[in-house]
């Protein structure tokens, strides 16, 4: 027990914990590998979809768009996550992880899951998509695999429970614990919910999909499966929220404009979520106008206020941090003065924009009972998602790896000046990606379609000619999007592999948890983290005016959308 | 620093900064107007999503549409063989979703009010008529009925936008409105 176990980044000033430090590699770097190969499909799909050049044939297209469905929104997702959760339960509050040969099962099943849903796909009989809707059927290996992969990540969800009570019990830290690691909290017990709603529909799918149960009724399956599907987006929220606050602390020193507003708003994501599940069955029979109404708004959409208030309060956060600093010009100084080369700050910034204005705002747009209609299943769904969680999530875990990959893995980051652009480049082809995609959706353009010429088809159909540009607008943006997702994975493995070591003498690349050199842990335990520091100046006298008229901005771009909807969806057939 | 614990231990009772305060509730009031758009739109707009759907069998239903098309088929399409049907203005009118085909063709007049039937015989399909921009999901054992009022004249066609296996982008059917 009394080993040296600890060591200080002396960069970052944080403490790593030799066995959180290796599990949180391992995690990291199996999440990187299943971006890669999503990613390299994502392009596949795109390519496809580009009506000019419609690369793949049908059987290889429905293939590629399940397994890149899977392998981003699951597991690089999740293992990205479970990283997260040791980052922001060891590290940030400097305590030893608990159990963390349990942590290490709970890998080893996330891995034995992936692969098996791999094998299904690769064998040629599970392209069901992400969602296998049932009664089209997978493989049983298929439902295992998810199963065992979910497994895994709910082991890694109560050792991060288990490691702030240990942190509690041998008083690691003073006071309440940090904004940041309340925030992970939150996305633990969204995913806690998120993993038993999935256990509870695939585990009978996976059954039925053995020939032991007769039938699985379709509508069940769809409300419970996205009680997992649906929250499971929620988690990534909650995580990335987190990760913008932390970064805006580690680039600014900014502190939250209050405390108990931004952990309320966390609290709202957990209160007002839990049927999310049904702003995907709006359009379904079965379940009633009431019932859709009810539990897609809870009459007040409170988690989408907790998005809002979020959405002001980490730019103010960074605007009154900026302005102390002495950006204090007109309404945007502190802007035009943040570090716009540095990665670390402008994926996240960008995360932020987009997934606020573009992801949030037709989220909340087709997620309205009626209005779901001109949208269920149409491309607009997929815009929407590639603002999310391609823009929200993924670029927040590509500006916090460019953060840990001299913090964490202790290596420097190799290509600087790719470093600085490929945030523009992956968010501007994922933004042109997700423009024109909402677009081509708004004209009816089908999501999951291999052929929207419907040159097989026994009927003919043609789609206007503006819906087959901009899904060639789309691919182009897919494309660039690719690009720019394949330097990340260039530029992240080729550090851990290439960069130079930032500690001399030590071996230091073990991303899957041999021993690093025992010169680095001469840390036995840290002292008592304590409180953040007082603002001396107060910051009364500051406010964050700019992000306030950002904010009013995004209001107007809100309603304006919101109503131009409604009167297009005045303009379909009567029906009710 | 929010990767600190709060510099106050109480920090809730800290107070709220102005703009934050008037953020959270201009945003509370568009999420209220939000949620009351839906209630209005059920009462004052026209294109309102069904409350009415059944539990069906595939044979049951399947047996409904068979009967509509052998009493109105007016025609057969010669390139899919699928029958044109022309059900009387006001009727009960069936389409049925089966891999990899939307199942008869039919043939509506504007402005009248039809019920239309939709359920699937065998996977999830996603009716989605074209260019009108209509999207529902179908679903196997349910049965879907919609109120429908053709405003526009000319051809339609229903896009299956659920994926439904590799001939998914094959399956394409017809409605006319005269």
């Amino acid at each position: 027990m009394a080993a040296n176990m600890f060591r200080q980044c002396p960069d970052s000033g944080l403490f790593f914990h030799k066995s959180a430090e290796s599990l949180m590699k391992a995690h990291a770097v199996f999440g990187v590998v299943y971006l890669l190969l999503g990613g390299f499909l994502g392009l596949l799909v795109a390519l496809t979809r580009m009506p000019s050049l419609h690369i793949l044939n049908a059987e290889d297209f429905y293939l590629a768009l399940s397994i890149h469905g899977t392998a981003i929104l699951i597991f690089w997702i999740i293992f990205f996550e479970m990283a997260v959760l040791y980052f922001a339960s060891s590290t940030l509050l400097r305590s030893r992880p608990a159990t963390p040969g349990i942590g290490w099962v709970g890998f080893l099943l996330m891995v034995i899951g992936s692969t098996l849903v791999m094998v299904a796909f690769f064998r040629g009989n599970s392209s069901v998509m992400f969602t296998s809707y049932v009664p089209m059927p997978a493989e049983p290996i298929f439902y295992l695999g998810l199963i065992l992969f979910a497994v895994g990540a709910l082991i890694g969800c109560f050792i991060f429970l288990a490691t702030l009570v240990v942190a509690k019990q041998e008083k690691t830290y003073d006071g309440s614990i940090p904004l940041v690691t309340f925030g992970a909290l939150t996305a633990t017990i969204i995913a806690i919910f998120t993993i038993a709603s999935g256990a509870v529909i695939l585990i009978p799918t996976w059954l039925w999909s053995l020939g032991f149960i007769s039938h699985i009724d379709p509508l069940m399956y769809r409300t419970v499966w996205w009680a997992l599907g649906h929250s499971s987006q929620q988690i990534n929220v909650a995580a990335h929220v987190s990760i913008w606050y932390a970064i805006a602390a580690i680039i600014f020193g900014a502190k939250p404009m209050s405390e108990k507003v931004s952990r309320t708003a966390f609290l709202l994501y957990i209160l007002f979520l839990q049927l999310a599940s049904a702003h995907h069955i709006l359009a379904d029979p079965g379940v009633s106008s009431t019932w859709k109404v009810f539990n897609t708004s809870y009459a007040m959409y409170l988690a989408v206020l907790a998005s809002m208030v979020h959405g002001l309060t980490v730019p103010g956060c960074i605007e009154v941090a900026q302005r102390k600093k002495g950006f204090n010009n007109g309404l945007f100084e502190w802007l035009k003065k943040a570090p716009w080369a540095n990665p670390v700050f402008s994926a996240m910034f960008i995360s932020l924009i987009i997934f606020g204005f573009i992801g949030g705002i037709t989220g909340v747009v087709m997620g309205t009972e009626q209005i779901n209609l001109i949208i269920h299943n149409t491309i607009f769904v997929p815009g929407h998602f590639h603002a999310t969680v391609a823009v929200g999530t993924t670029m927040a875990f590509m500006a916090i790896t460019y953060f840990l990959i001299p913090v964490l893995f202790r290596r420097q980051l190799i290509w600087p000046n790719a470093c600085k652009w490929q945030p523009y480049l992956f968010g501007g082809g994922m933004l042109i990606l997700s423009l024109f995609l909402l677009g081509a959706g708004t004209l009816g353009v089908p999501r999951r379609h291999w052929d929207i010429n419907f040159s097989d088809a026994a009927l003919q159909f043609q789609f206007a000619g503006t819906a087959i540009t901009m899904m060639g607008i789309a691919g182009l943006g897919g494309f660039l999007a690719a690009m720019g997702g394949a330097l990340f994975c260039l530029i992240a493995v080729g550090s851990l592999v290439f960069g130079k070591r930032l500690d001399p003498g030590a071996s230091l690349f073990s991303s899957f948890g041999f021993p690093m050199a025992a010169s680095c842990y001469n840390i036995e335990r840290p002292g008592k983290l304590g409180l953040a520091p007082v603002e001396q100046t107060g910051d009364g006298g500051i406010q964050a005016k700019g992000t306030f008229v950002l904010a009013l901005v995004f209001l107007a771009a809100f309603v304006v959308y919101f109503f131009i909807n409604a009167k297009y969806l005045s303009s379909i057939w009567p029906m009710g | 620093m929010s990767i600190l614990p709060p510099s106050q231990k109480i920090w809730w009772k800290e107070p709220i900064h102005g703009i934050e305060m008037m953020w959270i509730i201009i945003a509370l009031i568009w999420c209220l107007v939000l949620f009351a758009w839906m209630p209005y739109w059920h009462v004052y707009g026209k294109q309102n999503l069904s409350n009415e759907s059944y539990k069906t069998a595939p044979e049951v239903f399947e047996g409904k549409a068979n009967a509509m098309a052998k009493a109105h088929t007016v025609r057969t399409d010669p390139k899919s063989n699928i029958p044109v049907v022309h059900p009387p203005a006001g009727s009960d009118v069936y389409m049925l979703g089966r891999l990899w085909q939307w199942w008869p063709i039919l043939e509506l007049e504007k402005d009248k009010t039809y019920r239309l039937h939709l359920s699937s015989l065998d996977w999830q399909h996603g009716f989605s008529l074209q260019p009108t921009n209509i999207n529902l999901q179908i679903l196997p054992g349910y049965e879907t009925v919609v109120t429908i009022t053709p405003d526009q004249s000319g051809e339609f066609a229903v896009v299956c936008n659920e994926f439904c296996g590799v001939g998914h982008h094959t399956m394409l059917g017809k409605i006319y409105v005269k």
